[in-house]
């Protein structure tokens, strides 16, 4: 381990598939108790991006560092001791009950042929609290709905006791309430745990409820890091998503919302 | 237990269930034996070891069928979905052309199975596609109906008074044959595979979430897949090798268990087990008993599980995830 090295460090990243490089020589870093939102229209390689930091898939080029170590090499076990993964859409199509779902959580922390034990069932239970959502242990996954799966996704992801939280896409599909919901429950871990978030988002100003700094993808290259003000402005709107926007400050600049122009005319 | 015992009693050969008792405890305390030489006889090298041959075949069934939904994310995949039926299948009908002793027999039905399924995972290996489920899946059908075509072909080549005869009604899933034998191999091949199935249990859960999640959770996939698949495959070609094809106990049963009881493996595969076991053991002895001529296993298990299946389907209100 490296003294002050970030807790995650992607260090001129190329990602994609075989013959098909989506993403070049991206760097950024993410230190503890850190949200990091990154913003990307469709198609721009978010997701690539998270498997390949994840090892979920190989790096075409560049190298991932957690503490100052290359992840390189790691088996997957030890990914899952580091990375917390909240997938799109996940938890498969078998109906377990959440609580069984989030136990699966614990998984890397025994080995391939034991059972959960009782500290892994009372981590579970402890991360179904944290996200609230006690009321839906024993209820099977298939019925309960996108919001109530996501919250359960991450309380998987909490079970786990990772240091570094990568959710992708956490509120698409998600309606508005539960959108909030989830913004909030992500920033309070990073703030109460110090877990060090790794988020994207198809809503520019979710960056303002909830991330400390903004990486925006355009054309498979980093466009723009740095805090959410100074980030998200009406000139990189426009050079990520090709649409004239507002940036406008509202509750004494506690908050910017983000106006299309031609909603207004 | 109490099929067990029933099982050994009812036959031709008609014994009374407190005879069979007393017999047991005659040979627990080594008493002299309270049966005729002839009764015993059919106790101990005729019933004994065709009550013991269905009840480890349909727990081999059971819980391979079992693993591979779990494994496959699929509930409505069966044993024969990579084409290990029909790859040992193939293999045991080329020992029967080929005159060769039983033991060989087992042999080549076992390395059919293998080399079955090594050749569809090859396949869904080189095929690099976003879905490699589906092509696996699809690989098992083909390879499957490869194996059944040279079936097909050594059944036309066979010798008709002899050998056809043999592989037709092996083939339709008999116990008629089983002998202490058989039971030297069936059962040890049977106990590795469920001894695996068992450790893994937790994993093979785990599974069902697909392989970018569950590498994510810390699960090595493709080594843990190629265990429990080779677990799966020794169980299915060992129960083929003693019985012939039994279809859809690897289907039907382990679905319907996943209906009653949930889909954590760790429950689906004990009662699997027992549910298999009771329910081949079940059908064998009315297989024997119901008529002067003993019906096909394979064929009784089919005509029985075809509208359990269509009833699963139809009314299933988990339609969602099949």
């Amino acid at each position: 381990m490296v003294l002050n090295a970030p807790r995650l460090a992607i260090e001129d990243l190329s990602y994609g598939y075989p013959g098909h490089v989506v993403g070049r020589r991206i760097s950024f870093s993410v230190g503890a108790g850190e949200v990091l939102c990154v913003l990307g229209r469709n198609g721009e390689g978010k997701s690539t991006l998270f498997q390949t930091i994840l090892g979920l898939l190989p790096a075409r080029a560049g190298a991932v560092r957690v503490d100052g170590g290359l992840t390189t090499g790691w088996s997957a076990r030890r990914r899952a001791l580091t990375f917390g993964y909240v997938p799109q859409t996940g938890g498969g199509a078998f109906p377990f009950t959440v609580a069984e779902l989030v136990l699966m959580g614990r998984t890397a922390h025994r080995g391939p042929f034991s059972a959960p034990s009782i500290a892994d069932r009372r981590a579970a239970d402890k991360a179904i609290a944290t996200m609230g959502i006690e009321h839906l242990a024993r209820r099977e996954w298939l019925r309960v709905s996108g919001g109530e799966r996501q919250l359960a996704l991450i309380a998987r992801a909490l079970a786990q006791e990772a240091r570094i939280l990568v959710l992708d896409e956490p509120t698409a599909s998600l309606d508005f309430g539960n959108q909030v919901r989830v913004l909030e429950a992500v920033r309070g871990l990073a703030e109460s745990r110090g877990l060090s978030v790794l988020l994207s988002t198809h809503h520019p100003e979710q960056a303002f409820a909830c991330a400390d700094r903004v990486a925006m993808l355009a054309d498979g290259e980093l466009l723009e890091i740095g805090p959410p003000a100074k980030v998200i402005t009406s000139d990189t709107l426009r050079r990520c998503y090709a649409v004239e926007v507002a940036v406008v400050a509202v509750a004494n600049d506690r908050y910017r919302v983000c106006v299309p122009h031609s909603y207004l005319s | 237990m109490l099929l067990l015992a029933t099982a050994i009693c009812l036959g031709p050969y008609q014994l009374a269930p407190g005879d069979l008792f007393a017999f047991l405890i005659a040979k627990a305390t080594g008493a002299a034996s309270p049966l005729s030489a002839p009764a015993e006889a059919v106790v101990l090298r005729i019933r004994l070891p065709r009550v013991l041959a269905a009840t480890a075949v349909g727990a081999a069934l059971a819980s391979s069928g079992a693993a591979y939904q779990s494994l496959f994310r699929n509930p409505l995949v069966s044993p024969d979905i990579l084409g290990v039926s029909a790859g040992a299948a193939f293999g045991a009908v080329v020992g029967i052309f080929l005159s060769l002793p039983v033991l060989a027999i087992e042999v080549a039905s076992f390395a059919g199975g293998l080399a079955a399924v090594t050749i569809v995972y090859a396949i869904a290996a080189a095929i690099r596609g976003r879905d490699a489920v589906l092509i696996l899946v699809l690989a098992g059908v083909v390879i499957g109906a490869l194996f059944g075509a040279g079936v097909g072909l050594l059944k036309y080549l066979a010798d008709p008074y002899n050998q056809l005869p043999a592989i037709t009604f092996w083939l339709l899933g008999s116990l008629a044959a089983a002998n202490l034998r058989d039971l030297t191999s069936l059962l040890p091949a049977v106990a590795i595979g469920l001894v695996l199935l068992a450790l893994l249990r937790w994993r093979i859960d785990v599974m069902t979430l697909g392989d970018e999640e569950a590498t994510a959770l810390g699960v090595d996939t493709r080594v843990l897949r190629v265990v429990v698949i080779a677990a799966a495959t020794l169980m299915t070609s060992a129960a083929v090798a003693a019985s012939g094809i039994i279809g859809w106990v690897g289907l039907v049963v382990p679905h319907l268990v996943r209906l009653l009881i949930g889909p954590a493996f760790t429950r689906v595969l004990p009662v699997s087990v027992l549910f298999g076991a009771g329910y081949l053991l079940a059908v064998d002895t009315v297989a024997r008993t119901l008529g002067t001529v003993e019906v096909p296993l394979g064929v009784l298990t089919a005509v029985l599980g075809t509208p359990v299946f269509l009833w699963l389907l139809a009314f299933s209100r988990r339609a969602a995830w099949s």
